[in-house]
């Protein structure tokens, strides 16, 4: 509850700390809970550095009895999630700030792709420095191959976020984009396009989770969190990546909500590229493995079309913010469900999914997850 | 102001030098890397060739001043033989550089000229009847005095100054009878030479090896090599300054030689 | 990709010269595993003792069955090309100037999935053969190419980047008398060298293969006494901006004893060519041919160290000489630290006793000076940072590596 969304800025001057200060403010607004009120912290972030997060404690006048920080990149936030519902449930804390803020300094980005991971920094980096775009283009051209999608198929991914995000003041991209212009854009790393990365910016996006009884007490309607699943490193034995761990976990998933796919009424997948996007549509049963550029084709994926996805215009169009990315679709998802999507609300949306997807380590993504959450009211 | 007698020697010969009617003949080869020195085999020990390293150059060793370390052996560039360099001299008194008597550090010149017979064959060797020949037009060598030997050698560089093939080096020097006879009949001072050695480049094969050195240094005389300019010297009336280093039991020493010449 | 580089125009000398950059450096200490082998020039990754699994990158414990103990193997370098990509674009300035970049994933027959760039022919589902290289920052990389294609790579701009081919650069060889010069100024011109430089201390001494080697063409004769600073700062003065390839081949040996008097003067002589020869020319070469390093086609590449195995154990009898190695081999590594940001590759090439005069006396197996020379062209060629040739030096390294006390001992029975 409580989402929060910090304007998104290309290149900043201020550090990550400031970010978090920005956003435990904006958490403060939303709620009406003094932050001295809020008893439990979550954090990811990639430019803390040399901060852990319990220094965020002292630094903006906190006293927590319990603190997580999570290092799983686009991960981050379905597993902020998970970790602090179980302490909510055991009474461990009773009002968590799950925050994910991230500078962009001018040089900032290449610093952390160079010493990103070991295995990326010893294996993957030196050979032309491509960063998270080499490793994609080949997740990319190894799905293409193996399913005989085309870039114009990823296009229309792109072009529907790219309008969905004309609706929202925070994203980054402003204009709208044409599949034509998608598919003679500058090639970045083959086959992927400048439309197809992400542009690194900086950010904050943030949420306050509580249970029922806390959030009623302080007169506050929010979302109801109906399930979750969490995978690291799953099919090791893949040879080139082209599904997560989502695919094992999908069942539990809507088994623990009670809902089938088709009930979703609004979708977040974590798009640092397309292509992650295709896999997630498969692997979490929105269509069959491998049927991702039809289900695409066959379903307009804009904020008032048959299957409304990554309605603030997602990463492509909204901009990556470091480790908020994998806050950016459970902040909407949140307002989505609970009616406060403002202008890229879908009409009558009632229950959401989000999910994440991070850190590619070396020759892939290594975690996946997702959420469900419903309106107050269902 | 101190007077001094216009008529001393030195007096005179102070005007003479500034007014021209002694000349200062430099006889020294410029003490340089690549210099040629002598040439042992291998596994013997080496003679240091020249070497200059800058301790400074007006940089960062020193702002302000150049200077240079030096090294090289006592027998590099042109240098004097002191009688301890060779075996036949090592009992002798007063036989090492730091002991020479300075007196003997001045002394009169025989030039003797055998550059034809030099540039037709290079291990030529002189004889006591070519340097009797000589006296017969020059008269007699005196007791005392420095014979050199002019092949003009001197104006040959790198290879051909050294002139060596498989065989070892081939330059011209004294025969062993006219060394012998140069020590024992005319009991000169010294020889010298424009080539690497006092004696021929051959002279290893002559009986006894290395002549010039065993009766030179055997009997306390001197030796001088690599000489240069000797083409400007007369037969006869050159002074020669040969001053080595002050080096304590110095077997030899390289030295600025200069000849002093009259008209 | 059998179409040889042509050889680069000349300089513009308006343009300012190409400042070197370097690919990202960082590594793990495991990684570090992997530069031994490329310096060597093995193809040799991570290999579990216990279960032998092969694994890729370089890990601290057996993802199998979690052993500690990972040992860097030599390991089949086969594989299949996975996927290729052509990176335009790279935040890393090293690889913006050489934009682009091929990748590819390649699913080795040992095992592991590697990351390599690739030559431009790399083709997904083709086989590839996989190296380890030393990137422009001493670094290791793999590099991948057809299995069943060319050899030759050069007209890979990035393969060029990872080796100090001779291929149209300018090469000196400092000492004109040792042996292998004559075949080394041959190979290096068999291999595209534009010119050989070679010098010759004491010209005024006979040298015999003066002709023979005037005879190969491109080859210059120039004074050059190692042990005289003049007379190498006058050659640096000359040729030190043309100087791609640097071989210090100086050769100074002579029998002795410790204990003999005239040992001092034999450790000064030769230690003055050898170790002295060599500060002389880092000094008067090592600045202009570290701020050469990156000079478009014909960089500066490579600085080539000869020496001898016994650099790492006296030899006895050799005493003055087995320092001097030592010495030298101390010099390189100071120099290798020396021209780290530059892309100039420090190559040592370590020899047994060679068929030369003064060791006559022992007993085959000897080193041809004639192979020598070609182990070093081999070594530029594929761009290592240390070669050991002949089978006395190879098993010299077996077993100083496995028990120097054993062959410190057999040595005395020489």
């Amino acid at each position: 509850m409580a989402p929060v969304s910090l304007t998104y800025q290309r290149y900043s001057t201020k550090p990550a700390q400031w970010w978090i200060g920005a956003a435990l403010r904006g958490l403060v607004d939303a709620s009406g809970i003094p932050h001295s009120g809020f008893d439990g912290l979550s954090l990811a972030s990639f430019t803390l550095g040399p901060d852990p997060a319990i220094a965020m404690t002292q630094h903006f006048g906190m006293t927590t009895r319990w603190v997580d920080s999570l290092a799983m990149g686009g991960a981050s936030g379905i597993a902020a999630i998970r970790r602090a519902a179980r302490a909510l449930e055991a009474g461990d804390v009773d009002i968590v700030a799950c925050i994910a803020a991230d500078t962009n300094y001018t040089d900032t980005f290449r610093q952390l792709l160079a010493g990103f991971t070991r295995f990326s920094q010893d294996a993957v980096y030196p050979h032309g420095a491509g960063g998270a775009n080499a490793s994609f283009a080949h997740l990319t051209n190894a799905y293409m191959d193996r399913y005989g999608v085309t870039r114009a198929d990823f296009g229309r991914v792109c072009v529907a976020q790219r309008q969905n995000a004309l609706h929202n003041p925070r994203a980054i991209m402003k204009k709208p984009l044409a599949l034509e212009e998608y598919l003679s854009a500058r090639p970045i790393v083959d086959p992927l396009g400048l439309f197809d990365c992400v542009m690194p910016v900086a950010g904050a996006e943030a949420f306050l989770l509580m249970r029922g009884d806390t959030m009623r007490k302080h007169g506050l309607k929010g979302a109801r969190l109906l399930a979750s699943i969490e995978r690291h490193n799953a099919f090791p034995e893949d040879p080139v990546q082209y599904r997560g761990g989502w695919a094992l976990d999908v069942d539990e998933l809507y088994g623990m909500a009670g809902v089938a796919p088709g009930d979703i009424d609004v979708v977040q997948t974590y798009d640092d590229y397309p292509v992650i996007v295709m896999m997630q549509f498969e692997d979490l049963g929105f269509c069959a493995k491998g049927e991702s550029a039809a289900f695409v084709a066959d379903n307009d994926l804009t904020i008032g079309g048959s299957f409304p996805h990554n309605t603030t215009g997602g990463q492509l169009s909204a901009g990556q913010a470091g480790a908020a990315g994998g806050h950016l679709g459970i902040v909407e998802t949140i307002r989505q469900v609970t009616g406060t999507a403002a202008s890229t609300q879908v009409e009558g949306a009632r229950l959401g999914l989000a999910s994440g997807f991070g850190m590619i380590n070396y020759d892939r993504g290594l975690a996946s997850g997702a959420v469900i959450f419903a309106g107050e009211d269902l | 102001m101190i007077m001094t007698d216009q008529n001393s020697l030195l007096a005179q010969m102070t005007l003479a030098l500034a007014g021209g009617k002694i000349r200062v003949i430099d006889l020294t080869q410029t003490l340089e890397p690549g210099t040629p020195t002598i040439v042992m085999p291998p596994e013997l020990g080496q003679s240091w060739p020249v070497r200059i390293e800058t301790i400074s150059r007006y940089d960062g060793g020193g702002p302000g001043w150049y200077w240079n370390n030096i090294s090289f052996g006592e027998h590099t560039g042109t240098h004097l033989d002191a009688p301890i360099h060779w075996i036949t001299g090592r009992y002798l008194p007063h036989n090492s550089v730091d002991t020479m008597p300075p007196d003997l550090m001045l002394a009169p010149a025989c030039v003797i000229d055998c550059v034809a017979e030099s540039a037709r064959d290079a291990d030529f060797l002189v004889t006591v009847d070519f340097v009797q020949a000589w006296e017969a037009r020059h008269g007699r060598i005196p007791a005392r005095s420095w014979v050199l030997l002019r092949t003009d050698w001197s104006l040959k560089r790198g290879a051909a100054y050294a002139n060596l093939d498989e065989t070892g080096a081939h330059t011209p020097g004294p025969d062993a009878e006219l060394m012998h006879w140069l020590v024992e009949e005319r009991d000169v001072l010294g020889f010298g030479t424009e080539t690497i050695g006092t004696d021929a480049g051959q002279g290893g094969h002559l009986d006894p090896p290395y002549p010039a050195h065993h009766y030179l240094h055997g009997a306390g005389k001197y030796g001088l090599q690599c000489l240069a300019r000797l083409n400007e010297l007369p037969p006869t009336g050159a002074i020669l300054i040969a001053a080595p280093l002050k080096i304590r039991d110095g077997s030899g020493s390289p030295l600025r030689i200069l000849a002093l010449v009259e008209g | 990709m059998s179409i040889q580089r042509p050889r680069p125009p000349r300089k513009n000398p308006l343009s300012r010269t190409t400042a070197p950059l370097l690919p990202p450096p960082g590594r793990s200490r495991a990684a570090h595993g992997l530069t031994q082998a490329a310096a060597l020039g093995q193809f040799a990754l991570h290999q579990c003792p216990e279960c032998q699994t092969v694994s890729y990158p370089a890990r601290d414990a057996c993802p199998k069955c979690l052993c500690g103990n990972l040992v860097v193997t030599p390991v089949p370098n086969g594989g299949t090309v996975l996927s290729v990509t052509t990176i335009q674009i790279s935040g890393e300035p090293y690889f913006r100037r050489l934009a682009p970049a091929r990748q590819a994933l390649i699913a080795l027959d040992c095992g592991p999935t590697i990351v390599a760039e690739a030559r431009p022919d790399c083709q997904t589902g083709m086989r590839a053969s996989a190296s380890l290289q030393l990137d422009k920052a001493g670094q290791p990389v793999i590099y991948a190419r057809p299995e069943n294609g060319s050899p030759d790579s050069d007209s890979d701009p990035h393969w060029r980047e990872l080796v100090a081919d001779p291929l149209h650069r300018r090469c000196l060889i400092t000492d004109g008398r040792n042996p292998i010069t004559l075949p080394l100024a041959k190979a290096l011109l068999g291999s595209g060298a534009a010119k050989v430089l070679i010098g010759i201390s004491e010209r005024w001494k006979p040298f015999a293969d003066a002709a023979k080697l005037e005879a190969l063409g491109a080859v210059e004769l120039v004074d050059l006494d190692l042990a005289d600073d003049q007379s190498v700062s006058a050659v640096a003065a000359d040729y030190g901006a043309r100087t791609d390839i640097l071989i210090h081949n100086a050769l100074h040996l002579r029998p002795g004893s410790i204990l003999a008097g005239g040992e001092l003067l034999k450790a000064r002589d030769a230690m003055d060519v050898s170790y002295f020869g060599a500060l002389r020319l880092a000094h008067h070469f090592g600045p202009i041919m570290r701020a050469r390093g990156a000079d478009r086609d014909n960089s500066a590449a490579a600085w080539v160290n000869v020496l001898s195995i016994f650099a790492h154990l006296s030899w006895p009898g050799f005493a003055a000489y087995s320092a001097t190695q030592a010495a030298s081999l101390s010099f390189s590594q100071a120099l290798r630290a020396e021209m780290r940001g530059s892309g100039v590759r420090v190559l040592d090439v370590f020899t047994g006793p060679m068929e030369i005069d003064w060791l006559e006396h022992l007993p085959p197996p000897k080193v041809q000076p004639s192979a020598v020379a070609h182990e070093i062209v081999a070594a530029l060629k594929s761009g290592e940072e240390e070669r050991w040739v002949g089978d006395v030096a190879k098993d010299f390294r077996e077993r100083f590596r496995a028990n120097p006390k054993e062959i410190e001992r057999d040595l005395w029975r020489q």
